[in-house]
């Protein structure tokens, strides 16, 4: 972490008060926040005062935010000192916040590093004219369009020398530029050809709940194997979901289509062995003797929302993990519905 | 109570206690550096780590509590080991790295011989070093005066901040940007505004904060170690006095729960350079205007001469602030025996009088009372500069739950939130009267307390308050079986023991103030610098230093300070508590009682012991409760307030005001000290600059 001080005494402002927008901010956090426990606030409050101040915390801001605060100056001290997103020395009017963290390196960042410091200088300099300064930064999550930095509150992506250069020039002649990639690609779109996902039925909605169909029909006419038990074991009443279904530890251990199929008998009596579908046993089951074309059976974990039929209503939406697929109304892969897509109607359970 | 093994033992311990208490309880050493009694839980040093049966990992005992701990799997207790590999491992783990950054500068360091790394490095620590990085180097911060610092040995326990933020009550210092980076400060690097800021370094467990005064004088093991009792203010709080040969080299705290918990003010502590200087080390008598040495028999012997010609109406004496029992009951006797009813130990003015009993002039809540308390009102006093840890002690109450609490009086800050009412007697009347809410908030309470201080006492209208305080006390019903909430806050060491001995006029006698105003033509001065005594009288000045008293001396005779004398002490509760000879008084001074004695020979009345033990007999058969040393004789408070309430007159109109004006300079000793000095600038400034 690059050594932090506080701005030296001839750069601090000789006061700072709230402006009406900060103090309507100040307000609205403190608001968030039970009577007493105002000092909750001191982040947003801190933001916002070094918005006001020109990017950076003056000492008086950081007593003022103290004082609206009702906290000790040096409590506050302590929060603008910790983080190091909080400046304490002034800042050019475009700050940078340069990515140095390994795939931007590997992408390049160490050309846009040296356009800075011949352009600004070092880090934590503003330059004669105030319009920069700079400041490494670790990874800003922006790996895909890397190199990258910060200006202010906006990312630009995709960063070459040259373009960085021209960026610098259009901020400092005051000339509009473009945020995001600087190569034209729509946010983190593969960098030059498209080759996948262009199948426009994934975009019609006629996928959803295909999957199922398909495995539905396949599944009917097995009477043998994993599968059928697994199907065959759907109990008359919806368990609800507790947190000991499924536990190994809560059913006989020997008696598994598993086991029975390592053996060579014939599948359990689905009646009897409800728990026999506990996928946390059946797959552990090497040799398979039905049809490796069948699906197999998958988790019951989802993290969408599941098309459960109307048949078990007092089901949860969402299985717990370790309830047997079998228990399930409706068995899922997690193609048919993925977050965002449209959910089939026809399967929503309520 | 809960069940939980240690080490194989079982031991039952309450449900809240943490494993390291439970530890402790069962008689197994957990190491620590960031843990403390008296401070909130911090967790972040990792030293106290030890093994959980059933937890993956080895877990900070300090931060978790028997009643977290689980079972086993039939029932049986928790159980943890502080002994296992696991836990021997993770602690050498821990103290690894505490020592990367950690300088191995002991040699050098005030901390060496009783540095609590130092030793737990020999216990728990490796011989070398797999570090072979640069060390981190922090800049030493300034913290004021009385602790010196040196942070590239700190731990970051932040004890210190934990203490200034809860204790002390002053969110002076803190712990500025993070990780490897962290370093401990004040506010800008200012001085502490605490009068208990030297506690830090106490509790500091490596020397990145030691005492600045004492600093390269002494190593901890040359030193020997006496406990004994302060007398900076009337709280009486236990300390150790430490020496080398016949010099006193610091002072330290002792804990004592019911006094001063394990705190100590500055003043107790830094007081020591002001034993050594300015000091009266031979008898001296005033000669055509100017003072010259003189031998003990001169002394005597002029005193011998002048007393032989005076009317013993017109002879006085005045007992100080420092004076021992013992001294007080040696001089009484002697004046006894004189026939002199001019004596008083009153030197501030105030007006409590053992006359309207023992109840009516002692803090009879107790200072441990002060947590059970659900409303305190305090009355004329400034308890944060007249006794600090008294002062802490409600501000430890304040933070359990707040209780109502309000102030008649000044209006300064007390580390703690309180109502002000009002500055004087006016509003003391109104209260009274229910024409303030907030009688109802002492009438409501079950234990409610009324501090009354000697700033609303010391005045020509003292008693009239005191009454009207009593009668306040008596209707709010803070005095009845099981509690009493009537506590008067003294200033001075001696004065409940001269209460005790009766040191009040006798019948016609004058008071203090009469006698210095030119009452009587021969004063005996025992130790007595804070009262301007008149032209005229010829002034005998038995005391210490060269302080205002022996300015105004016709002779002087040198005595001994409290380190240098085992004397009886009564502090503002009636504790009766015993300080002890640390080192010899300087040159020809000597122990009081024993000037005391000397000069009644020559006077012609010689007092009936020749040892302090046939003073003591004398002294226990005729006072039996100072015979019960560490002990609060209870005072019959009821008969005391019916006496107070009895008295009635009318109050003026002044505002109260605090009789101590600068904490740092209330006795002799403290003005002789150079640090105490600085540390007083120092405050003067620190005010200044909060009044802009």
């Amino acid at each position: 972490m690059a050594v932090r001080k506080l701005a030296p005494e001839e750069l601090q402002p000789e006061s700072f008060v709230f402006s009406p927008d900060t103090e309507a901010f100040a307000e609205q956090q403190i608001a968030k926040y039970p009577p007493g426990r105002q000092a909750s606030a001191v982040i947003p409050l801190l933001w916002k005062a070094q918005e006001q101040a020109g990017g950076w915390l003056p000492r008086k801001a950081i007593e003022a935010v103290a004082t609206r605060l009702d906290m000790p100056f040096i409590r506050v001290m302590e929060v603008a000192t910790f983080y190091t997103m909080f400046n304490l020395e002034p800042v050019g009017k475009y700050f940078i916040q340069f990515c140095g963290t390994t795939p931007c390196v590997l992408r390049g960042a160490g050309d846009i590093r040296q356009v800075l410091e011949k352009r600004i200088g070092d880090q934590n300099h503003v330059t004669a004219d105030g319009n920069f300064s700079w400041l490494e930064v670790e990874c800003l999550g922006a790996c895909c369009n890397a190199p990258m930095v910060q200006i202010n509150d906006d990312y630009y992506e995709d960063l070459t020398p040259e373009n960085f250069e021209k960026l610098l020039d259009d901020l400092a002649a005051g000339r509009p530029v473009k945020k995001g990639s600087q190569i034209g690609r729509n946010t983190s779109e593969p960098f030059e050809a498209v080759n996948t996902l262009q199948d426009p039925s994934l975009y019609d909605g006629s996928q959803i709940g295909t999957w199922r169909k398909r495995f539905e029909e396949q599944a009917q006419p097995a009477g043998t194997g994993e599968a059928a038990a697994a199907v065959a074991s759907v109990p008359q009443e919806a368990k609800a979901a507790k947190p000991t279904a499924g536990r190994p530890i809560e059913s006989e251990v020997a008696d598994t289509p598993a086991e029975r199929a390592k053996k060579g008998e014939a599948p359990v009596n689905p009646v009897d062995q409800k728990e026999a579908a506990d996928p946390s046993r059946a797959t552990k089951v090497e040799p398979r003797t039905e049809d490796a074309a069948k699906p197999a059976p998958q988790s019951g974990k989802s993290y969408v929302a599941s098309p459960g039929g109307g048949a078990t209503p007092t089901s949860p939406t969402t299985p717990n993990a370790g309830t047997p697929p079998g228990q399930s109304e409706t068995r899922r892969d997690g193609s048919e519905s993925k977050p965002g897509v449209v959910v089939d109607k026809d399967n929503k359970t309520s | 109570m809960a069940k939980i093994i240690v080490d194989g033992v079982e031991v039952d311990v309450p449900a809240e206690y943490t494993l390291l208490q439970a530890a402790e309880a069962a008689g197994a050493e957990v190491p620590r550096f960031c843990f403390h009694e008296r401070l909130s839980i911090a967790g972040n040093c990792r030293m106290c780590l030890v093994e959980v049966k059933g937890a993956p990992k080895p877990v900070a005992s300090c931060a978790w509590g028997v009643r977290d701990c689980r079972p086993g799997p039939n029932g049986e207790p928790p159980e943890i080991s502080t002994k296992s590999p696991t836990v021997k491992k993770a602690r050498e783990g821990v103290m690894e790295f505490l020592l990367i950054n950690h300088p191995l500068d002991c040699p050098i360091c005030d901390q060496g011989g009783q540095c609590d790394l130092q030793d737990q490095a020999m216990a728990y620590g490796v011989d070398t070093s797999r570090f072979h990085e640069n060390k981190r180097a922090v800049t030493d911060k300034y913290l004021g005066p009385l602790v010196r610092t040196s942070m590239n040995r700190c731990i970051h326990c932040t004890r210190c901040v934990r203490f200034t933020a809860e204790v002390a009550g002053v969110p002076d210092m803190g712990a500025l940007w993070r990780g490897e980076d962290m370093e401990i400060t004040s506010y800008l690097e200012k001085a502490l505004g605490s009068e208990l800021q030297a506690n830090i370094a106490d509790l500091c467990p490596v020397g990145a904060l030691t005492h600045k005064p004492e600093s390269f004088h002494f190593r901890p093991w040359e030193l020997t170690k006496t406990d004994s009792v302060d007398v900076m203010d009337a709280v009486g709080s236990s300390i150790r006095v430490d020496s080398r040969g016949r010099e006193v080299m610091r002072i330290l705290p002792r804990v004592n729960e019911a006094v001063n918990e394990e705190w100590i003010s500055d003043k107790t502590r830094q007081i020591v350079d002001g034993l050594r200087l300015q000091r009266l080390d031979r008898p001296f008598v005033r000669e055509s205007g100017r003072l010259r040495p003189a031998s003990w028999q001169e002394a005597f012997a002029t005193i011998a001469a002048k007393v032989k010609d005076t009317d013993v109406k017109k002879i006085g004496a005045i007992i100080g602030d420092l004076a021992a029992v013992e001294e007080m009951f040696a001089l009484k006797l002697l004046m006894q025996s004189l026939g002199v009813t001019n004596i008083d130990a009153r030197q501030d003015g105030t007006v409590l009088s053992p006359a309207y009993g023992r109840g009516s002039y002692l803090f009879n809540t107790t200072i441990a009372g002060i947590e059970d308390a659900d409303a305190i009102l305090i009355v004329g006093s400034n308890p944060r500069i007249e006794a600090s840890l008294v002062n802490v002690r409600i501000r430890k109450r304040w933070r359990v739950a707040p209780p109502p609490i309000a102030i008649i009086g000044e209006n300064a800050d007390l580390t703690y939130p309180y109502e002000y009412l009002g500055a004087g007697p006016d509003t003391l009347a109104e209260l009274a009267a229910g024409r303030n809410s907030f009688i109802e908030k002492l009438r409501s309470a079950e234990r409610p307390l009324i501090i009354v201080g000697q700033g609303a006492l010391s005045r020509p209208d003292g008693l009239a308050i005191l009454s009207a305080v009593a009668q306040l006390a008596r209707d709010v019903g803070a005095v009845k079986d099981g509690w009493n909430g009537f506590s008067v806050l003294h200033t001075a060491a001696s004065r409940v023991g001269a209460l005790d001995l009766g040191l009040v006029p006798g019948e016609g006698g004058l008071t203090a103030e009469q006698m210095a105003q030119g009452g009587v033509e021969v004063l005996f001065n025992l130790g007595a610098d804070e009262i301007d005594i008149a032209p005229g009288a010829f002034v005998i000045y038995q005391g210490t230093h060269g302080d205002r008293g022996a300015h105004r001396a016709d002779v002087i005779l040198p005595a001994a300070t409290y380190t240098e004398k085992s004397g009886t002490y009564v502090n503002t509760e009636g504790r009766v508590q015993m300080a002890n000879r640390a080192a010899f008084a300087p040159g020809e001074a000597r122990e009081d009682w024993a000037i005391l004695r000397a000069l009644s020979d020559v006077l012609g009345h010689r007092l009936p012991f020749d040892s302090l033990n046939a003073l003591r007999a004398k002294l226990y058969a005729a006072y039996p409760h100072f015979a019960a040393i560490e002990t609060v004789q209870p005072a019959d408070s009821a008969a005391a307030i019916q006496a107070l309430v009895g008295i009635g007159g009318t109050a003026g109109r002044e505002a109260f005001v605090s009789p101590v004006k600068d904490f740092y300079l209330t006795n002799p000793i403290a003005r002789a000290s150079g640090v105490m000095a600085e540390c007083s600038a120092l405050a003067r400034e620190l005010k200044l600059e909060a009044a802009e």
